[in-house]
């Protein structure tokens, strides 16, 4: 869910969260993933491109290890999934960061999507083939 | 042969000045943004990123506005920075069947389950210029329909033909093999069907188009329709090694086509419906429908047809699909060949002199030569 969320969402309430300091286990690093499918959506594995994916690991004081994967390339968005994986983590920030970050995160998306959705169907069509009936 | 040349780095330089200033064109307008060209003038971006092989808007964005909107340079820069970049892995297969979708729509049924729908296509419009977007304006909001709260995933439709067994299914080969991967080896022929997979969907549109077409008009026999073509959102999962689970890390958006197509059948298999696929980075139907049709000319091997129409050759296909690679022999023509030249024109030269020196040769007009 982090990694969905919104890079100006993260920024404003994992800094709301007061995090502890944390040290680099592994400082944010950008790479390509290749992205891979399936023939004919069901049949053998074939290499379809490669997609931009930027990761890292990092340490809080107190000792939780948060591991971040973005899409993209932004180094100061998955520091911040990084931090707010390791809250996650933590006893004592569980329950707030998963009210500040997961749930709205998740709301976003489920609300992006039903947008879509709605947008979508209204572009549904019933195609009706024309054919003369009997006697006309 | 090439030899190399040197000196002109004074001229190079100067014309990279040149470059610059042509590229941004009058300096009284405003200049474009990465966020102007990624959402308005995203078809173009889809392009580049699925020719340039990394999903990636905003690397495409700036490629674009960098080759001025030369496609096939702007793919060319994509590769070259690709090769800056470390490979961090390999992501889960995309469930295509659970996508979210903008678009959906089967030329073979008109009654489907999850229903036709049309998206933002251009199929439907009057194709007449449209003069009120020469002025800045607001654009509509796009309805919006009353929807069941999850709808779930839109079955496939070449999953529903199946039931009576009148269509060929995919499954995995046993063991799920991974595929070759073109980027780390050449490929090699005859090529498997998941490495010409790669190929073609990392191939230029241009190309992929002009063969699929030519399909269609009678060189192999195909006989295609659009069983389903579907255009939205699918998750990329991976499954980090320290992790040791998969997660999803973000939506990409690809356009899938499944053609179907007529076979005979043969000394083996009774006759049945037949399959080709394609897939591509974005909004990129023309390119997935192209795909498919290409996909599967180049089965008739694989399904005992007679290979005799340029499409059904791999190594026809396959080697000419890359529009870098191409668009790199043809346009090096324009390099100096001085050296090369000199010496074929001394071989013309020697070729005629003996001719010249030969007694009674006349010219056109009877004179001596």
């Amino acid at each position: 869910m982090l990694a969905r969320a919104d890079l100006e969402f993260l920024e404003r309430e994992v800094a709301k969260l007061d995090p502890p300091a944390y040290t680099w286990l592994r400082r944010p690093e950008t790479g390509l993933t290749m992205v891979r499918a399936r023939i004919g959506g069901t049949g053998d594995k074939f290499n379809l491109g490669e997609a931009t994916v930027t990761r890292c690991t990092l340490r809080l004081a107190t000792g939780e290890t948060g591991v971040a994967y973005i899409q993209g390339r932004s180094h100061r968005k998955v520091e911040l999934a990084a931090i707010g994986d390791a809250l996650l983590q933590s006893p004592i920030f569980h329950a707030a960061a998963y009210r500040a970050l997961v749930e709205p995160a998740m709301d976003r998306l489920a609300e992006r999507a039903a947008r879509m959705q709605r947008q979508a169907q209204a572009t549904r069509v019933e195609f009706f083939t024309v054919a003369r009936e009997a006697g006309a | 042969m090439y030899v190399a040349v040197k000196g002109g780095e004074r001229a190079i330089l100067n014309s990279y000045a040149l470059l610059d200033q042509a590229r941004r064109g009058d300096p009284a307008v405003p200049e474009l943004s990465l966020e102007q060209i990624r959402h308005q003038l995203r078809l173009s971006v889809d392009r580049v990123m699925c020719e340039g092989s990394i999903y990636d808007p905003e690397l495409a964005a700036l490629a674009i506005k960098q080759a001025a909107g030369d496609m096939v340079e702007a793919i060319f820069l994509l590769r070259a920075y690709r090769a800056t970049l470390p490979r961090l892995g390999y992501s889960l297969p995309l469930e295509t069947a659970d996508m979210k979708l903008w678009r959906r729509v089967s030329a073979t049924f008109k009654d489907l389950p999850g229903g036709q729908v049309l998206g933002p296509t251009y199929d439907y419009t009057q194709r007449l210029l449209d003069f009120s977007l020469a002025a800045a304006g607001e654009v509509a909001a796009s309805p919006e329909a009353e929807v069941a709260a999850d709808p779930g995933p839109v079955p496939r439709v070449v999953d529903l033909l199946n039931h009576e067994g009148l269509i060929e299914t995919h499954e995995p080969s046993p063991g799920d093999p991974d595929p070759r991967d073109l980027t780390r080896e050449p490929i090699s022929f005859p090529a498997d069907r998941a490495t010409w997979m790669q190929n073609l969907a990392r191939g230029d549109e241009g190309f992929l188009l002009a063969m699929g077409y030519s399909t269609q008009r009678g060189y192999a026999n195909s006989h295609p329709f659009a069983g389903e073509i579907r255009y939205g959102t699918a998750e990329l999962v991976l499954e980090p090694e320290e992790l040791g689970f998969a997660i999803s890390i973000g939506d990409i958006e690809v356009t899938e086509c499944q053609m179907v197509n007529q076979f005979g059948g043969s000394k083996s298999q009774p006759p049945q419906f037949t399959r080709g696929y394609g897939l591509a980075f974005g909004a990129s139907e023309r390119k997935a429908m192209a795909m498919s049709l290409v996909d599967r000319a180049l089965r008739a091997d694989e399904l005992g047809e007679a290979v005799n129409a340029p499409a059904q050759m791999q190594e026809f296909v396959l080697s000419h699909t890359d529009n870098l690679e191409a668009s790199g022999f043809v346009q090096h023509l324009k390099l100096p060949h001085y050296v090369d030249f000199q010496s074929e024109l001394e071989l013309v030269r020697r070729m005629r002199a003996p001719k010249a020196a030969a007694p009674g040769v006349r010219g056109r007009n009877g004179e001596a030569a």
